[in-house]
């Protein structure tokens, strides 16, 4: 018997690869100058999912993302390595979310899409590093969750077995389908796109993609179902407005300040008593030390 | 009511590290809102637990104590927690930032419908005016944490709802005893009153966990020292400025070939890598072998009497002058200026 998995994804600025051009002079990020990538943990997810469906046949992976229309880039990156479809949750009424009105949102897709086995997703996104939606879905969609998982050890009918990495050691668990893993990036890299599927997928669109060239895109999909990528608003999954974005979210931004962008030059002082009292009042001044 | 509690961590037979530094930064919290310091322990064989925590403070400590709650499982630890603030409205919940907090915290946050930060940096009381709704809210949590990639940091609060919900990391806050003979209140609960049968539903099956000697590798302040520090004596002066800064000392492997300390210490090529927010090198010459290592690192500072050493072309500050002088001064000026 196969499973039906639903990996949960998001398209993340790539925070690793931070160059100088990252921050506006205002002290406001500047997401021109950074990458759009498949969060790192997300690929770990994937591969987790698709492992699945190597061994048992008949399963389906279907990854779902919440962003705006060109995050579909990430179901395109997910076809590419084997997921079977995609879903695309987006709307303005989205905007603004805190991990809970996110969570929120994803629950009330995965409930549209139902008949799941298996959640799967990373353990955080590298953009906030909070960890906190993989178990909030859980909750919203009262499954259990096994959190930090870094491999299937078995699976049999709705008999699981996971090993996770906790801090400093391993710890094994068993727990009863459905549930949600959220996985580490101690677990298998995913594997690389696969040439058959890029030609078979590269034309694969959300219906925002498609708008412009709706006529063409109509004509090209026809009989070919599996390049729609689905794409859902607030409506479409029965969502209420008031618990997503900022209207949902009970954490608000108070300040944010920019603090490691600066030049690379050089500061060069003594080791006296006032040079190095001044730096360190500096570097407590910027939160550097605490 | 609205006491400030902290979620405190058990394992064998002691409350984590990082437990007892929330209950010390709770106490600051609980004294700033003039209320109480509550303490939460779920676990097994929990009769001794009072003497480790209410030295910090405590002023109430809950127990549940049953060995299904050891060790620790999602399903049941939440259970109890959503259903003990439903009774006790808390206004303020402090967790680790550890595989248990960051598993357990936004499971009850998503069931209470109230804020979590993670990771926070820094917590302190504060006011916000919400200019829209043209409303100013008193003595909110301030939950100050580093965001995207750590490049800014971001002051959280929530208004709103409660508890307001914070995890910080191991070794941010300060572990101080208030008073070793501080009397609070103890409640043992019955556990059944809070958690199901179907709450077991996941168990642990197999467990080595091993306590880690140092965390060097996941450190945001690292103090590293190389062959100028000249003698084990004075490489030991690290450890100290560590200790204040709360963050771990590094090694060269000159420094570690000279005997000055252990190789697990070593940063470089052939030892571990490192990407701290801040980076003190202290009489490092600065080889290519371990500036691979530590380039990564947001802030370098360079204590070096050599004002040519390799090392200073990539340090954000350049300090001449000698390590064993230095750094004393460090230790001092810190000390005299942070709160």
């Amino acid at each position: 018997m196969g499973y039906k998995i639903i990996v949960l994804a998001k398209q993340v600025p790539d925070t690793r690869n931070v160059g100088k051009d990252a921050m506006n002079a205002d002290g406001t990020i500047n997401r021109a100058a950074l990458p759009a990538i498949f969060n790192p943990e997300d690929l770990n997810a994937l591969e987790l999912a698709l492992r699945i469906k190597d061994q048992f046949e008949g399963s389906v992976v279907a990854l779902l993302t919440m962003g705006p229309p060109r995050a579909s880039e990430i179901i395109r990156e997910g076809l590419f390595r084997g997921a079977d479809n995609g879903y695309l949750l987006t709307d303005r009424a989205f905007a603004g979310a805190d991990t809970l009105a996110t969570s929120y949102a994803l629950a009330t897709a995965i409930k549209k899409i139902g008949g799941y086995d298996l959640i799967v997703s990373g353990r955080q996104a590298i953009d906030g590093d909070t960890a906190q939606v993989g178990p909030q879905v859980a909750e919203k969609l009262g499954l259990p969750q096994i959190t930090y998982s870094e491999e299937v050890l078995s699976l049999d009918g709705d008999k699981i077995v996971v090993r996770r990495h906790i801090d400093g050691g391993i710890e094994v668990v068993e727990g009863r389908l459905p549930l949600l893993l959220t996985v580490n990036n101690s677990a298998a890299q995913c594997r690389p796109r696969n040439a058959k599927l890029v030609q078979k997928y590269k034309y694969a669109q959300s219906k925002s993609e498609s708008d412009p060239m709706a006529e063409r895109y109509a004509e090209m999909t026809k009989g070919r179902d599996y390049l729609q990528i689905t794409e859902w608003g607030v409506a479409d999954v029965d969502g209420d407005t008031a618990q997503c974005g900022l209207s949902g979210s009970p954490t608000k931004v108070k300040k944010v300040e920019n603090i490691v962008f600066q030049a690379k030059e050089s500061k060069t002082m003594s080791g006296s008593d006032e040079d190095v009292e001044n730096l360190i009042v500096e570097l407590l001044n910027n939160h550097t030390i605490g | 009511m609205n006491n400030v509690f902290v979620y405190c961590e058990f394992e064998g037979k002691a409350v984590a590290e990082v437990s007892l530094e929330l209950l010390t930064k709770g106490r600051t919290l609980a004294n700033k809102l003039n209320c109480k310091l509550e303490a939460v322990v779920i676990g097994s064989g929990l009769d001794e637990v009072g003497k480790q925590v209410f030295p910090y403070g405590v002023d109430v400590l809950h127990t549940f104590d049953d060995k299904r709650l050891f060790p620790y499982t999602s399903l049941p630890h939440a259970a109890i927690i959503i259903k003990l603030f439903k009774e006790e409205k808390p206004q303020v919940c402090l967790m680790g930032a550890t595989v248990i907090g960051r598993d357990l915290g936004p499971r009850v946050s998503s069931s209470l419908h109230s804020g979590l930060t993670a990771d926070c940096t820094q917590l302190e009381i504060g006011s916000h005016e919400d200019k829209k709704a043209g409303k100013v809210y008193e003595n909110l949590l301030y939950q100050i944490r580093p965001a995207f990639g750590g490049n800014i940091v971001a002051t959280i609060v929530n208004p709103e709802h409660r508890p307001q919900m914070a995890t910080v990391r191991e070794g941010v806050m300060k572990k101080e005893i208030l008073d070793p003979a501080y009397k609070g209140e103890t409640i043992r609960h019955n556990v059944n009153d809070y958690v199901s049968d179907t709450d077991f539903v996941v168990s642990v099956i197999e467990r080595h966990v091993e306590k880690a000697k140092h965390n060097l590798k996941g450190s945001p302040i690292v103090i590293a020292g190389g062959y100028g520090m000249g003698s084990k004596e004075n490489f030991d002066m690290l450890y100290e400025l560590a200790k204040e800064l709360h963050g771990e000392v590094g090694a060269s492997r000159a420094a570690v070939d000279a005997g000055f300390c252990e190789h697990d210490r070593q940063i470089g090529q052939t030892g571990l890598t490192v990407h701290p927010k801040l980076y003190i090198a202290c009489g490092i010459s600065g080889q290519i072998q371990h500036i691979a290592g530590m380039q990564d690192a947001g802030i370098i500072i360079s204590i070096n009497n050599d004002p040519n050493a390799p090392i200073n072309a990539i340090a954000d500050y350049v300090i001449n002058g000698n390590v064993e002088e230095v750094v004393p001064k460090m230790i001092k000026s810190y000390k005299k200026n942070s709160k």
